[in-house]
């Protein structure tokens, strides 16, 4: 059983890795901008930015 | 070799190279920047101090918002913009992202941008975003535009929105106002692509040249540039916006009424291939210059008193 090789899967090509990982920065980048609004609004509203009536 | 390996390659599940540029294009750039400025021409104007953060958070929101609307209208037309020659260079149809892939990219941004405005600006903004997204992707896209010539017209209410939806993010309630920045823009968009004929005929699309024929479509955008001049002028004598405005939207609009009716009368195909393009380059050009008069007169008020 041992001696067995390990299955391959599935092996991405350089490009798709290129292309997957600046996808993966840009949702980074995003996702950082969603912090920083999030982080910026509170100081501007006050720590009640959720706590208000609708 | 096998039956075996021969399926594991059939199925092997696509793998994407799409490219953080691909993504860009679904949320139509050119669309979002004509969105984003009629929408801070509806902060400026909005009464009342908006904090710059909160107006940045607005217009941001807006504007992926306006992508997401884009991305979702692209997931859903790959057929149709796969026969376009305007649109067969898009992500979709060059076949750098799937349907599916769009459809969740644009879900992911409509629901943060939403959610965003919401719960970091009012809700009031929030939900006219939403219905902003709804308009255009559910009633435009999936139901009036494979069915109506008139899917150009209603569907122009959603890009008529973004001013609307700035005003609630800077007020909280809606007015007079914006509805008036929404009629304008409602009755630019039919001169603007009521003639976009050749390539929706192919791709079975009913636009107004297609059905109706061109000389009732020449009628139809000189009746809507009538109407546009005279909403744009409206505000004025009704004692909304001021004279500088209004002299600006007469003189603009003279300018659109000559080139609608240039339009009407030259009929032969390269003359009235000429008449069409030149009122659509001058109709942006019309919008742009309107508001930023309407801006810049709203923001000189706000100032001269500091001044003088």
């Amino acid at each position: 059983m041992a001696d067995r090789p390990e299955p391959d899967g599935i092996v991405l090509t350089e490009a798709q890795k290129r292309s997957r990982r600046r996808r993966s920065i840009a949702i980074a980048l995003a996702l950082g901008v969603l912090v920083v609004l999030f982080f910026a609004v509170t100081l501007v509203k006050g720590p009640a930015v959720l706590n208000r009536p609708l | 070799m096998s039956v075996v390996d021969h399926n594991a390659i059939e199925l092997a599940p696509r793998i994407s190279e799409a490219d953080v540029a691909d993504y860009f294009a679904l949320l139509k750039p050119r669309v979002m920047s004509l969105v984003v400025f009629t929408a801070l021409v509806g902060l400026v104007i909005a009464p009342g101090h908006v904090h710059p953060v909160l107006a940045i958070t607005a217009l941001l929101c807006i504007a992926v918002g306006a992508g997401a609307s884009g991305a979702l209208n692209m997931a859903l037309e790959g057929d149709i913009d796969a026969l376009m020659s305007r649109t067969a260079n898009r992500p979709i149809p060059r076949g750098r992202i799937t349907s599916p892939e769009a459809m969740a990219f644009g879900m992911t941004l409509a629901f943060f941008s939403v959610l965003t405005l919401g719960i970091l600006v009012n809700w009031i903004a929030g939900s006219l975003l939403a219905f902003t997204i709804f308009f255009y992707v559910v009633v435009y896209t999936m139901w009036l535009k494979r069915r109506t010539a008139q899917n150009i017209v209603i569907g122009g209410a959603a890009g008529s929105l973004p001013p609307v939806v700035a005003w609630a993010a800077a007020t909280g309630s809606l007015s007079v106002e914006p509805l008036l920045l929404f009629l304008i823009i409602f009755f630019w968009t039919p001169p603007l692509a009521l003639f976009r004929s050749d390539d929706y005929a192919r791709a079975g699309v009913p636009m107004l040249p297609v059905v109706a024929g061109p000389d009732a479509t020449r009628l139809q955008i000189l009746l809507y540039t009538i109407v546009l001049v005279a909403v744009a002028a409206a505000p004025w004598p009704l004692g909304y916006f001021d004279a500088i405005y209004g002299i600006a939207s007469l003189i603009l609009g003279a300018g659109m009424l000559a080139l609608a009716i240039n339009v009407y009368r030259r009929r032969a195909r390269a003359e009235s291939l000429r008449a069409t393009r030149k009122l659509f380059a001058f109709s942006i050009l019309y919008l742009f210059a309107l508001f930023a008069t309407l801006a810049l007169e709203v923001a000189f008020r706000a100032i001269a008193p500091t001044i003088w």
